[in-house]
């Protein structure tokens, strides 16, 4: 009974923060009623047992992700923008027909995989042991290769952010020292 | 011996028993939650009479003491006063958000406190991820500070809110990379395992806790200072800084909300050094071999008690970093630091094996302190103003 009610409200708080990331007007409004969603979920992995993916998903998702998604919306300046009287957008028919054919193409491939049809193998447990012993025994390449690729986009944003202008501010002469008032302590 | 130990535990044991049989599970819960909340919630009451006491002391006057004996009912006399204040909501604000956001602070952080074990058989939930979970909680903070930031509406409570943000992330590195030596060495995430894995006594009376061996000491060190900037404390209280603007995200709250915002900091503080009690300093575990008559919860509270009077401490002794230095100082050396920490951790654990002079603790304290310490010198350099060039800003002057 008491599962049965933390899983209805799970699942209400979910679904009702996912509609209104979609309806509300206010942009940042949507990113925060998404970081509602995303707890709803972690929330549902947890009484599902399922913790580490819970964590893993309150970490990514409402720590980072939800972080990142008001960032982009405060440095692009949507969060000023009141959106118009119009809730819903006049190309609506189209929409539907893309969100189908993204539905579709998701959904097929997964109901024809194979490992849908495989039987959970019995009496493993997904503890974070087990879940660790299989990441670095398995799917260690895979995993090399996101550290790798997370790596380069750290560093490639590293760059991007450092690339200033030279041109904004004028030279300063080599010989020159950089802070003459420690200059002047040493020559009074 | 045992009785006095498990006292709490058999305490609600026949509370429970009181109660109807379809209802126990359900009692069970309640009375945990109670009597976490009783418990933290006069910790925090008592946390912030005795350091504004110790600040005072520190400042070179009295503090306060009108209330009470000894100025011990200050926290009732603040109560009473954040109750009946007006709660002023400005004009443009978000009102929903406005509302949302010192309840978004305050109420995950109740879940951490469930997580830790305060004594032997005294853990709420033990979680197979406890360390991750602590984390995830701890990560909705940031959402809640933006939230408080943006829709109060106000140039200054954005500005702290974004500094807030930054130097969360920002020491959020360096607070997990610090713990990840102890889970490693323990094998588990579990928070009960963990001090399991610091259980028993070298020598007969040296206790095996994580902050007796060099990466140990090291990580308690990263720790606290990454946990310090992690709940705004000074001298990380930049997010705040009154004297630049005003309070930061706090400028527009008021009353109990204000109240709120204060018990949800203190209480992330006090989760935080429950969780460094736990990693390095050996839990609940009896300092000494002949001192482990006295209950496990009383060397729990005594840890944690050392620890708070260590943050007081540090808030009345540091001045406050400005921005740049706050965030140089987390990337340029406390993360590196964290790195060659877990190395040297490594080492720790696989010098176990080598050959008999490596199996005295002695040279292997020895190679953990020729790693730790020589990176510690050269780090340090790197963000000492003595040795660096004082940084030049494209586009502020």
């Amino acid at each position: 009974m008491l599962n049965d009610l933390s899983f209805y409200a799970l699942a209400a708080l979910a679904v009702a923060a996912a509609v209104a990331a979609m309806t509300l007007r206010q942009l940042i409004h949507c990113a925060l009623c998404a970081a509602g969603a995303f707890a709803g979920l972690a929330g549902i992995y947890f009484q599902l047992g399922a913790e580490f993916v819970g964590a893993a998903q309150v970490l990514v998702y409402v720590g980072a992700v939800a972080i990142l998604i008001i960032f982009a919306v405060l440095l692009t300046r949507g969060g000023d923008v009141q959106l118009s009287a119009r809730r819903f957008s006049t190309h609506w028919l189209a929409g539907v027909a893309v969100s189908i054919l993204v539905l579709g193409s998701l959904a097929v491939p997964i109901f024809k995989s194979p490992s849908l049809r495989a039987l959970a193998p019995a009496g493993v447990s997904a503890s974070v042991k087990n879940i660790g012993y299989e990441l670095m025994s398995g799917c260690v390449v895979p995993l090399e290769a996101t550290g790798l690729l997370l790596t380069a986009a750290l560093l490639g944003s590293v760059v991007i952010a450092m690339s200033e202008k030279p041109a904004a501010r004028p030279r300063r002469d080599v010989n020159t020292p950089r802070r003459p008032e420690l200059e002047e302590a040493t020559h009074p | 011996m045992n009785a006095l130990d498990q006292v709490f535990v058999n305490l609600q044991g026949w509370l429970v028993g009181l109660a109807p049989a379809g209802l126990r599970a359900l009692a069970a819960m309640v009375l945990i939650i109670a009597g976490l909340m009783a418990v933290f919630g006069s910790c925090f009451a008592l946390t912030t009479v005795m350091e504004r006491k110790a600040l005072g002391r520190m400042q070179n006057r009295y503090g306060p003491n009108r209330v009470g004996p000894c100025g011990l009912f200050q926290p009732l006399a603040d109560a009473v006063k954040m109750l009946i204040k007006e709660d002023v909501v400005p004009f443009s604000a978000d009102r929903v958000v406005h509302f949302l956001a010192p309840l978004v602070l305050t109420v995950p952080i109740w879940l951490a406190f469930s997580l830790l074990p305060f004594g032997r058989n005294m853990t709420a939930v033990n979680l197979d991820a406890g360390v991750l979970v602590f984390f995830a909680i701890g990560s909705a903070s940031e959402l809640a500070v933006f939230m408080a930031g943006w829709s109060s509406q106000n140039k200054y409570s954005l500005i702290g809110a974004m500094r807030a943000i930054a130097q969360m992330i920002s020491y959020e590195v360096p607070l997990v990379l610090s713990v990840v030596p102890v889970v490693m060495l323990a094998g588990a995430l579990s928070l009960e395992q963990i001090v399991q894995a610091q259980a028993g006594y070298a020598f007969g009376f040296l206790p095996r806790w994580n902050v007796l061996t060099p990466w140990g000491m090291v990580g308690l060190g990263l720790f606290l200072t990454a946990a310090t900037a992690e709940s705004n404390r000074s001298p990380f209280d930049l997010p705040e800084g009154e004297s630049e603007i005003i309070a930061g995200y706090l400028t527009e709250y008021s009353g109990f909300k204000y109240a709120l915002f204060f018990l949800g900091e203190y209480l992330g503080l006090f989760a935080i050094t429950g969780l460094a009690v736990t990693l390095f300093l050996g839990g609940w575990q009896a300092p000494l071999p002949w001192l482990a008559w006295l209950p496990s919860w009383f060397w729990f509270a005594l840890k944690f008690a050392a620890l708070m009077a260590v943050f007081i401490w540090v808030r009345g002794a540091l001045p406050r970093l400005r921005l740049d230095q706050r965030l140089n100082f987390s990337w340029k050396f406390l993360v590196p630091l964290a790195l060659v920490n877990i190395l040297a951790a490594a080492l720790w654990h696989l010098s176990r094996q080598w050959n008999p002079i490596f199996a005295a603790a002695g040279a292997r304290w020895l190679l953990g302190l020729a790693i730790i310490f020589p990176t510690y010198v050269w780090l340090g350099r790197t963000v000492n103003p003595l040795f660096v060039p004082v940084r030049e800003y494209s586009y502020a002057e």
